[in-house]
């Protein structure tokens, strides 16, 4: 279909189209190229003029040195622990609160939702500070429990699941339900496995949201042994400015796992990702 | 059993609403109180150095060069940065809906990867190429034999070079709900201007702009609630520096509120803030109930 209409065009603009295309990839992946080939140069050849692409020699040193005596490691394994428990929570609380929003009958059903959405415009700054001063009597900061907190539930996600169930014909849970399952089983066992499209999605969304998540944990983790990995990168950043190669090293090792994840899971995150959109 | 049914559901609601209305429905009011006091670092540590003073916050901050200057960089981020990005993202979905059909999963991928990539990390690669010595981007620019830019040293240069960032960063993520949007206009609008002889150009203006209106509806409110909430890119690559061209206002209130512990008057920023997007959100919709744009 669009392939035809692209075979109309003339042949020339067909081209045009293409190089630009391609001019805009090359633009696009050129930061990202570069910072993967500048990991690995020896130091200061990231700084040289003109600038440089190729290592001379490639060598692993700044991976070994941020692992080594940087103890970036413990803070990889800080984001993933986050950015895993975060998801898990998220996905069950919206799973159940989008499901219930849609599939279960009850007063005050539209006016709980009606709300949710009005709690879409508000900004996660705004309640920043007070939710430090609650979290600090609860004796959460510096914890991990305190980095989750604002991920265990949010209005996007419960959004998200809402559209997805809606579609779910009400004829398959009234099945289940004739058979004499509870609400929770018929949950457990119809509802779930056909909401999993979309829980796959929110997952994806959750972990990529909360592995790059940046101003929270820096409020919150102050010790550095227990900083995710964006707020580690920054204050290395910020004292190790002229160690190019070490910076680039340090980003890669932060980036990858988002790529990796997304490129592995794109399909459902892409598609999640339009349906909201376009239902919204 | 209706009565079951209902206590099922607000069962299974209970963990979500809970947790919004503590961590999140809570401390949004509670900072709107928070404002009206000046909480300090001698609050933090005995609360009975708290005083009620009123609009006071709100009458030193507009008094305030710095939150007005921090007001006037997060307006011109989301105007421009905003703009481009939606401007380069209907660009590219377009050019990427209307090439070869086998390779719009390619350039759909390849232009969205900046957005999963994280803002601390890109932020840091970009700072090196914005480098006014050593940096790619000057050094490609005097390949095209243009002058070299100071980009985050000079006050003038800096918030376009977190502009100029955060479109490369963000226009995928718009890309690939505008293309979602173009496939789902039917063929044959396009097949039956064709025939009556309308050019591409006007089926542009006259059939893809129009059916792409709740599209951008949507993508113009989640733009310009992300754009208000400049944070990251300024921290890691200016420090809301140079002589304070690229401080924000989320800048500006985790700097009162986290590093001066002057919790009254962050909070009144953040209230500011808020109440700006709630303006914007109320025009967005006050122009789709005018034009029938369909989003929220």
């Amino acid at each position: 279909m669009r392939l035809r209409r692209a075979n109309s065009v003339r042949r020339w603009a067909w081209w045009s189209l293409h190089a630009g295309l391609t001019l805009g990839a090359v633009v696009v992946l050129a930061p990202l190229v570069w910072m993967c080939l500048a990991s690995v140069m020896p130091a200061g050849e990231a700084s040289q003029l003109p600038p440089r692409w190729w290592p001379s020699a490639p060598t692993l040193q700044h991976f070994a040195a941020l692992f080594a005596s940087l103890d970036l490691g413990r803070n990889f394994a800080n984001s993933l622990f986050v950015a895993t428990a975060a998801t898990a929570l998220s996905v069950s609380c919206n799973a159940l609160a989008g499901y219930a929003l849609a599939k279960l009958r009850f007063v005050g059903r539209d006016r709980v939702y009606s709300s949710l959405l009005l709690l879409l415009v508000v900004p996660g700054q705004v309640g920043m500070l007070p939710l430090f001063l609650l979290l600090r009597a609860f004796g959460w900061i510096d914890t991990y429990w305190g980095v989750l907190v604002p991920s265990l539930a949010s209005v996007f996600g419960i959004f998200l699941v809402r559209q997805y169930a809606l579609g779910i014909p009400d004829a398959l849970l009234d099945a289940a339900r004739v058979d004499g399952a509870s609400e929770l089983r018929v949950f457990w066992s119809v509802g779930l496995p056909l909401c999993r499209p979309i829980l796959v999605t929110l997952g994806v969304f959750t972990f990529l949201g909360t592995w790059n998540d940046f101003l929270w944990p820096l409020i919150v983790l102050s010790d550095a042994s227990k900083q995710t990995l964006p707020v580690a990168l920054a204050s290395l950043a910020a004292e190790h400015v002229q160690d190019t190669e070490l910076m680039m090293a340090s980003a890669v090792i932060t980036m990858l796992p988002a790529i990796v994840l997304f490129l592995a899971a794109q399909r459902a995150y892409l598609r999640g990702l339009a349906a909201g959109a376009v239902k919204f | 059993m209706r009565r079951s049914v209902a206590l099922t559901a607000w069962l299974f609601l209970f963990p979500a609403l809970g947790a919004i209305g503590l961590f999140f429905v809570l401390p949004v009011c509670a900072s709107l109180v928070l404002s009206f006091t000046d909480f300090d670092i001698y609050a933090l540590a005995h609360s009975q150095n708290l005083r009620w003073v009123g609009l006071v916050q709100y009458r030193m901050l507009l008094a305030e060069p710095l939150f007005w200057l921090a007001l006037r960089n997060t307006l011109v981020f989301v105007v421009f940065g905003g703009g481009l990005t939606i401007l380069v993202a209907l660009g590219a979905a377009l050019a990427v809906t209307s090439g070869s059909a086998r390779l719009q999963a390619v350039f759909r991928t390849v232009f969205f990867l900046p957005v999963v990539t994280t803002v601390v990390a890109a932020a840091v690669v970009w700072r090196a190429w914005y480098h006014p010595r050593v940096g790619l981007v000057n050094a490609f620019l005097g390949w095209l034999g243009l002058p070299r830019v100071d980009w985050l040293g000079d006050p003038n240069w800096a918030l376009p070079a977190i502009v100029i960032f955060s479109v490369w960063k963000n226009f995928g993520f718009h890309m690939v709900i505008f293309i979602a949007a173009l496939q789902a206009i039917p063929e044959r609008l396009y097949e039956a201007a064709a025939m009556d002889g309308a050019s591409r150009w006007q089926q542009f203006w006259r059939i893809t702009l129009p059916m792409l209106q709740p599209a951008l509806g949507f993508v113009t409110l989640i733009t310009v609630i992300g754009s208000f909430q400049l944070f990251a890119e300024p921290y890691v690559m200016t420090q809301g520096g140079p002589a304070n061209a690229t401080l924000s206002l989320v800048l500006l209130m985790y700097r009162n509120g986290f590093q001066w512990w002057n919790v009254g008057h962050g909070a009144a920023v953040a209230w500011v803030l808020f109440l700006i997007l709630v303006l914007v959100a109320l025009v967005l919709t006050r122009i789709r109930a005018h034009r029938g744009w369909e989003f929220g």
